[in-house]
This record gives structure tokens, C-alpha cells and sequence, in this order.
């Protein structure tokens, strides 16, 4: 393979700014993508240093409580907003589907460059509003709080509803290109498993941005125009926002994890060198997830005063979604089941997203119980679920991903002994930061408190001096990422020995992705020795 | 896992596998069993919470008035208490809260309860405690600034030291010297949250040096402060805003009584 001839590729095929700002190549838009979303992970993940930082100390320590709020709140945005919903879709996502499907681009390419301007446009709005005056609702914006406070709300509000346009067009986007741009014989069954991923992603993007959308107008026109929606001084109903906000924002968290599943179910079969176990009932428990999803958002509001009948009924939904969950769980390791492994630095992340994702997740059931979730509700538990199943979970697979697909997009390897020092960083450093969180919130710490009780002090110590261990390894990725693109390319087209078609093509791929249109002769993970080609 | 992973680890010279692409019963097995399983846990925690639903007949009823940021406590004789609840033990207790702002969210750790602390509706929380001792209640719905201070002291008293504790409160406030009362008004009602003694600005105008102050009002009126400003500016606080204020201030009509307003007039005068 290494013999074959190299053809010019889609890095060094045209040169100049504008052959980037301009470009409908998704390969490249994608590169521009993965640069956007990790800055904005680099920015909440200063944003939460600083918090675990002023949290040594039970009073102040570095900032005031106002200084404090408006941190907590960037945070949150910043990395649910601009980085976890979009980041797997919108870079290796980009990168990769088009690929996998063996077409040339995605379906809308000028559509794709817009989107990426229209999330630039958003970020845009949500920098200036933190910048000018800053927010200090947290991510969620509760009403009445969020319309009587004095902070930038409302062109926050617009940032986020500039970035829900984004989203949508990408996501119609990638559907019509798994619609209609499949190699010829690649049947709905013969795609990648992260093709799923992607499509269950963009329907729920689809349906469920537009909520966040209107929630958002409405919360502006109160703002603004003392129309009574969410106000109860002004006729409006506080709850009905709570409603609002997470028909929304629960099936989101669906969008920020699926693709991270999609990720470890190709990682698995690649690097077990075994066949996926259950394509099937992975492909049906990711839509069965994505559907569920939309009905479970009434066990955010447990103790905010809904009706205890549609309480109970949420409740039992909610532990509905575990099963799909688990399907998939069982489903990877049966696929590692007599296979053959080999502990590459995307396989050593997937194998950290099943335990981290695997405790998350239990701890959801935790919260999903009535009784239990009364106390555990708002505290310190909920943040370190969510952290466990976002950080451990979709943050683990996007790392894993970017692994996986850094040889393929940018043509190098990367140390894999660098890269092997900061997985086990990353998972000490986060287990250390998170862990103590459960303990602290099952013990009534609430969250987003600026001043804690004294007896809460060793445990929040030890959640920093974690997130100091997990940061390290998170710049120790960084460097040696940036490390390698100063190597000349030296990456096999197909490093890891992957069935899917994005192997089949060179590293990195040329403009028009393939030589000649592939037709996939196999289904994919077919790892049967007697075929096995060169 | 670890099993599979040690197992199946690869070796030199082995790479060929089973071509293994499913199987229906386990698939069946997988989903089944924790479906049994999450449903067992789903029914305990629906006993747990609608247990905790019921109130008694027999309630001592104790209004709770949240708002930025502190917990004020009405009792059924009258007595008012702020950022710290008495309640007698063995005695079913229902707490009927609303807020005079934001939501809020009244959380005891110890008891394992929680309930958010709505504008213009009342929510109930219920309990009955078996034990005298303190606890601690925190405000667990994010409010703004002083969300983290918004935390009062819980006392399990026995039923004398209950009584005891109804007839002291009221009686030590009636004796109190105005002056006195007023600092004491000024710690426990929020006034400190915005108002500072210093002349350092904050959210609300300083109290140093305001007595007797010409003021510029926000719509243009030139007002000398004097008792029946300060009397005004408390009761209704949004009909004497000040520029550069935003209108942050709740009014505190019904929830002072008339000396307790006094009192803080008088406090608000000796800060020359």
C-alpha cells in the first residue's frame, strides 16, 4: 500500500487563505470545524478550571459571586453550545460520513460552508454577550431569574438561536446525503454503524432545535416586551419555560451522546478485528434512543411542581431509555467476544467510554428513581452524572474519534507513546475530579454554589487537584497532535486495518475523496480471513 | 470486560476470528432482564416518593416566604423568624412556601427532601421528625449572587423548648431598643446584601451619610429623605427608584411591621 502512488491531495491540492475560507470541500470544512470546536473547548475548559479553582477554599478564593456565576454560566454554554452538541457531527463527522458512504461530498457542499459561517456567526453573539456584561443565568436560563436579571440574556439568546439554524441546516444536510448519496449497492444495512449515529443525530436536531428556537424568542419578547409568557407577575407560568427548555434540551443530550456511541461502534470491530456483534439491534437501539428521548424531559422538573401522576410517568420512561443503552453495551463486548485485540490509543478511549459511560449511566438510574432523585436533585450527583456520561462519554469518544481518524485526516501518526501517557492522565484526572462529586452531592451539596459548608472542603480539594491531572493530559493530546502535523505525512492509507470504505482511499484523501467511485464488494467489519484483502 | 480484554488480547501470529454476527436470544436476553431489572428499581422509588407525598390531616402549618436571598418563616401565632425554623419534634409538620422573586428551592439534606419555591404558587413539604437536632437548610434552585448564602438553620426542638422558643422571639424583639432591633432587621432581612454601612456601592444605594441627603429621582423628582422617604422607599421601593439603579429591590409591605419599620428608620439615621 505504502508503494502505491499519492495523489495530490485535498490538504495540498489548491493553496492560499481563500482556497480555505471559500472551500465546499467537506474535508476541509471539516478541519475548520475541528479547529472552531476545540477552541471552544479549550475556552470552557479554562472556564472550569477556574471554578474547581475558587472551590479550594469554602469562601472566596479567586472571584466574587457574581464573577462566579457569569464563569459557571460560560462554561456551561460554551462547552454544551459550541462544543459537545456540534463537536462529533460537525468535524469528524463531516470528515468522515461523505467518506464512509463513498461520495464525493455531502449532499448541500456550499449548504455545509454555510452552516459553518452561520456557527461562526452564533459563537460570535455568545462571546459578546459574555464579554459585554456577561450572563449569570446558567446554561439553562430559568425563568423568572433569566428575565429579571441584568446581564446580557437576550443577545445571548440570539447567539443560541443563530447556532439552532446551524444546526438544523447540517443536520438536514447529512440526512439527504445518507438519503441519497450511498455507493451504489450500499444498502441501509451495509452502512457503517457511525452513518446511524450521524442520522439519528440530524432528526433529532431537526425536531427538536426548532423548540429551542421558539423558547428562545419567547424569552426575548418577555424580556423585551413584557409580553406575559413565563412571568407569573405578568399572567405567565415559570414551569411552562422548564417544559419549554427541556423538550429541548433533553433529546440534545441524546445529539452530544449518539454520535460518541457511533464512534465506539467502529472503533470496537476495527481494533477486535472481529465482526460487529448485533449490527441490527445497535442500528434499531440507536433509533429506539433517539425516540424515547423525546419523551423523558418531565424527570428535570421532579421537584419543580408538575402533576405527581405525569412525575411517575416520566420517571418510568426515563428508565426505558437504559435498555437501548445496555443493548448497545452488551453488544460491544459480545463483539469483543473471541476477537483479537490490540490497545491502540482510539481503543484504550473506547474502553474508557464503556466504564465511564457504564457508571454514568447507572448513576442515571439513580436519579431516574423518585424517592432517590428528591434529594439528589440539584446537587453535586446530577454534575457529576452528567459529566460522567458527557465528559466520560462523548467527550472520551470524540478523543477516541479524533485518534482514530488524525491519521486519515491530516496524513500523520501521532506518538503513540505520547498518546498513551495522556489517556491514562485523562482517566485518572477524570475519575479523580468526578468521582468525589457523587460523594460530595449524595452528602447535600447543591450545585452551582459559590460559598460551601466546611465540612464539604477535602472532598472539593481533591475534585481540583483531579482536574488539574485531567487538564495536563488534555494539553499533553494537544501538543503531540500539533506535534505531528510538523512530520511530512507518513500515514498509511489504512493504519489500523478498518473495513470501512474511508480506508479504502489514501491518507489524507484526495479532493474528490476516491479514484474511481468505490462499490463496496463486502459488508462492513467483515473480518473473514479467507478475503481478507492486501 | 477486563475478562474479554485480557482473553482476546491479540497475539503474535493470531489475527483470524470468528465471524460471529449475532444472536437473537442473547439480543432477547439483554434487553429482558435489565428491563426487569430497571423496573423493579422504578417501582421502589415510586413507593419511596408517594410515601412522601401524603400529608397528615394534622399539620402544623408554617408559611415560608423565600426570596433573594434568605428564608423567612411565619408561624400559625403570628411570630416571624428569619433564615432560621423551629419545629417541634414528633410532630407532623407542613411547610407551605411560595416566593416573593426567582425560584427558589427548599432542600434539607438530612431529611432527604426537597421542593422548589415558586412565585405566586404554593408548593408543600411535609415531614415528621422523630429526633431533636439541627439541621441545615440550603436553597438548591440556582437565584443569583447570593444563592450560596441562602441557607437557614433547622431546629428539632422538643414541644417546651418549641413553646418557649414562640413566646421568646416575640417578646425579646418587643423590648428591644428601635436602634438595636433596626441592626437586627438590617443582618436578617437582606438589607446587608445590597445596602452596605461604608459608602461602598453596591446594588442598592449606601446607607452611610443618606439621612438627611437630597436626592435626584430616577423620574426627575427632588426629594429630601427624610422618615416618610424611607418609610416609602421600603414599602414600595419601585416608586422611589434612584438613576443608576436597576429596580432590584422587593417590597417588604406586609412583611415589616410597623415598629419593625421604625426600627430600621431609626438604624438608617444613626448611620452619619
Amino acid at each position: 500500500m505504502a508503494a502505491r502512488k499519492r495523489f495530490p491531495n485535498y490538504l495540498n491540492q489548491s493553496r492560499g487563505w481563500r482556497s480555505w475560507l471559500l472551500t465546499t470541500d467537506h474535508k476541509r470544512i471539516a478541519v475548520m470545524y475541528l479547529v472552531a470546536v476545540l477552541t471552544a473547548f479549550l475556552a470552557g475548559g479554562i472556564f472550569a478550571m477556574l471554578i474547581r479553582i475558587e472551590h479550594l477554599t469554602p469562601a472566596q478564593t479567586i472571584m466574587t459571586a457574581e464573577q462566579y456565576n457569569r464563569i459557571f454560566t460560560m462554561h456551561g454554554v460554551v462547552m454544551v453550545f459550541l462544543f459537545v452538541i456540534p463537536a462529533i457531527p460537525v468535524s469528524l463527522g463531516n470528515f468522515v460520513l461523505p467518506l464512509m458512504l463513498g461520495a464525493k461530498d455531502v449532499a448541500f457542499p456550499r449548504l455545509n460552508l454555510a452552516a459553518f459561517y452561520t456557527y461562526l456567526v452564533g459563537a460570535l453573539f455568545t462571546i459578546t454577550a459574555m464579554v459585554t456584561g456577561g450572563v449569570d443565568t446558567g446554561w439553562t436560563f430559568y425563568t423568572p431569574y433569566s428575565t429579571t436579571t441584568h446581564s446580557s440574556v437576550g443577545l445571548m439568546t440570539l447567539g443560541l438561536f443563530i447556532l439552532g439554524i446551524s444546526s438544523v441546516i447540517t443536520a438536514i444536510n447529512f440526512m439527504v446525503t445518507i438519503h441519497q448519496m450511498r455507493a451504489p449497492g450500499m444498502g441501509w444495512f451495509q452502512m457503517p454503524l457511525f452513518c446511524w449515529g450521524i442520522y439519528a443525530t440530524s432528526v433529532i436536531q431537526v425536531l427538536a432545535t426548532p423548540v429551542l428556537g421558539i423558547t428562545l424568542v419567547l424569552l426575548l419578547m418577555e424580556r423585551v416586551f413584557q409580553m406575559g409568557i413565563f412571568d407569573s407577575r405578568l399572567g405567565g407560568d415559570p414551569i411552562l419555560f422548564q417544559h419549554f427548555f427541556w423538550f429541548y434540551a433533553h433529546p440534545v443530550v441524546y445529539v452530544m451522546i449518539l454520535p460518541g456511541m457511533a464512534i465506539i461502534s467502529e472503533v470496537i470491530p476495527t481494533f477486535s478485528h472481529k465482526t460487529i456483534f448485533g449490527y441490527k439491534a445497535i442500528a434499531y437501539s440507536t433509533l429506539a434512543i433517539a425516540g424515547i428521548g423525546f419523551l423523558v424531559w418531565g424527570h428535570h422538573m421532579f421537584v419543580a411542581g408538575q402533576s405527581e401522576l405525569a412525575t411517575v410517568i416520566f420517571s418510568l420512561l426515563t428508565f426505558l431509555v437504559a435498555i437501548p443503552s445496555g443493548v448497545k453495551v452488551f453488544n460491544w463486548l459480545a463483539t469483543m467476544y473471541r476477537g483479537s485485540i490490540s490497545f491502540e490509543t482510539p481503543m484504550l478511549y473506547a474502553i474508557i467510554f464503556i466504564l465511564l459511560f457504564g457508571i454514568g449511566g447507572l448513576a442515571g438510574l439513580f436519579l431516574g428513581a423518585l424517592s432517590v432523585d428528591v434529594h439528589l436533585h440539584d446537587t453535586y450527583f446530577v454534575v457529576a452524572h452528567f459529566h460522567f456520561v458527557m465528559m466520560g462519554g462523548t467527550v472520551m469518544a470524540f478523543l477516541g474519534g479524533l485518534h482514530y481518524w488524525w491519521p486519515k485526516m491530516t496524513g500523520r501518526m501521532y506518538s503513540e507513546k505520547a498518546a498513551r501517557v495522556a489517556c491514562a492522565l485523562i482517566f485518572v484526572g477524570f475519575n479523580m475530579t468526578f468521582l468525589s462529586q457523587f460523594v460530595l452531592g449524595s452528602r447535600g451539596m447543591p450545585r452551582r454554589y459559590y460559598t460551601y459548608l466546611d465540612q464539604f472542603q477535602p472532598l472539593h480539594e481533591f475534585s481540583t487537584f483531579g482536574s488539574w491531572v485531567l487538564g495536563l493530559g488534555l494539553f499533553v493530546v494537544l501538543a503531540y497532535l500539533l506535534a505531528s502535523l510538523r512530520k511530512p505525512m507518513d500515514a498509511p492509507g489504512n493504519p489500523w486495518g478498518g473495513t470501512t470504505l474511508e480506508w479504502t482511499t489514501q491518507s489524507p484523501p484526495l479532493s474528490e475523496n476516491f479514484v474511481k467511485p468505490p462499490v463496496p464488494e463486502r459488508p462492513p467489519y467483515d473480518y473473514r480471513p479467507a478475503e481478507t484483502s492486501a | 470486560m477486563a475478562f474479554f480484554l485480557w482473553k482476546y488480547r491479540r497475539r503474535p501470529g493470531q489475527s483470524a476470528t470468528p465471524h460471529i454476527t449475532g444472536n437473537w436470544k442473547l439480543e432477547v436476553a439483554w434487553t429482558v432482564i435489565p428491563l426487569v431489572l430497571v423496573l423493579i428499581v422504578f417501582t421502589r422509588g415510586l413507593s419511596g416518593y408517594l410515601d412522601a407525598q401524603e400529608t397528615p390531616a394534622q399539620a402544623l402549618e408554617i408559611q415560608v416566604t423565600a426570596q433573594k436571598w434568605q428564608w423567612q418563616f411565619e408561624y400559625p401565632d403570628g411570630t416571624e423568624s428569619v433564615n432560621e425554623l423551629h419545629v417541634p419534634v414528633n410532630t407532623p409538620v407542613r411547610l407551605m412556601m411560595s416566593s416573593e422573586d426567582v425560584i427558589h428551592d427548599f432542600f434539607v439534606p438530612d431529611f432527604r427532601i426537597k421542593r422548589d419555591v415558586l412565585p405566586d404558587r404554593y408548593s408543600q413539604l411535609s415531614f415528621d421528625i422523630p429526633q431533636t437536632g439541627l439541621h441545615v437548610v440550603e436553597c438548591s434552585q440556582y437565584c443569583g449572587k447570593g444563592h450560596s448564602s441562602m441557607i437557614a438553620k433547622l431546629y428539632v426542638d422538643t414541644e417546651p423548648q418549641y413553646e418557649e422558643w414562640l413566646k421568646k422571639g416575640l417578646e425579646a424583639e418587643k423590648k428591644m431598643p428601635l436602634g438595636e432591633l433596626g441592626k437586627k432587621l438590617y443582618d436578617t432581612k437582606g438589607c446587608s446584601t445590597c445596602h452596605s454601612l461604608d459608602g461602598t456601592r453596591e446594588d442598592g444605594p449606601s446607607w452611610k451619610g443618606l439621612f438627611g441627603r437630597t436626592n435626584q429621582m430616577a423620574d426627575g423628582r427632588v426629594l429630601k429623605v427624610d422618615e416618610n422617604y424611607l418609610r416609602r422607599a421600603i414599602l414600595e421601593p419601585n416608586s422611589m427608584l434612584l438613576p443608576d439603579y436597576a429596580p432590584l429591590m422587593p417590597t417588604f409591605q406586609g412583611s415589616l411591621r410597623d415598629r419593625e419599620v421604625r426600627a430600621l428608620i431609626e438604624f438608617i439615621k444613626a448611620q452619619q
